[in-house]
């Protein structure tokens, strides 16, 4: 079920508002974090976030078309390195 | 057997069956088709006067999305999921199910016909 309108889009407060003192500096440093679950909004778009992924810090740089997703749909938290193979018997 | 939109040919069931036959176009729009159309629903494609059929042609032509056009929505969906490189787009570049479906077993449609793993539990009884 999708989430309620009435509640609007879940931002990170604390993130959004690190967006926005970045965009008053004018400066676009990678900002850490681990609100993999915060929707990116369109102030995002253009700033680069390096989001926990479980063990380390993906870096993901925002476009336009990521709008509307979350940030934790851009670090994997699983990698898939194949089934058996050599010595693995 | 009439023609619809080009390549598509419905055949001799009632009019809301064989609309059906359309990508894009299901039990319910074929009824609103109908409906729009001032066709019998019931009444059998074959039956269907070409001046009826150009009315359904264009209502489908005007108000919806069916066939080629549909068709390329879609892949474009998908192509823009695989292009940010989200998990949902992930999923499609493997061929795995995208909505958090089980894959320890089923997921057959995504994963097609099954590949034995030799070892694996279960094989040997197989055999």
């Amino acid at each position: 079920m999708s989430r309620s309108l009435k509640k609007g889009p879940f931002v990170d407060f604390k993130l959004y508002r690190k967006v926005q003192k970045q965009d008053a500096a004018g400066t676009k440093e990678p900002i850490k974090t681990w609100a993999r679950a915060c929707t990116i909004v369109p102030e995002f778009v253009g700033h680069t976030f390096l989001v926990h992924n479980g063990k380390l810090h993906m870096k993901v740089f925002v476009t336009e078309d990521m709008v509307g997703h979350k940030l934790g749909e851009f670090a994997p938290t699983r990698i898939f390195r194949g089934h058996g193979g050599k010595g693995k018997r | 057997m009439p023609r619809l939109l080009g390549v598509d040919i419905p055949n001799d069931k009632p009019t809301v069956v064989s609309l059906t036959y359309l990508y894009g176009v299901g039990p319910k729009v074929a009824r609103e088709l109908c409906h729009k159309g001032g066709v019998d629903p019931r009444r059998h494609a074959r039956e269907l006067a070409d001046d009826e059929l150009g009315r359904l042609a264009a209502l489908l032509e005007r108000d919806y999305v069916v066939e080629g056009p549909l068709r390329r929505q879609v892949q474009q969906n998908v192509h823009r999921l695989r292009d940010i490189k989200c998990y949902r787009g992930l999923r499609h570049r493997v061929g795995l199910p995208v909505r958090g479906q089980r894959t320890r077993t089923n997921a057959r449609t995504r994963k097609g016909p099954k590949k034995t793993v030799a070892g694996k539990k279960g094989v040997k009884d197989l055999r």
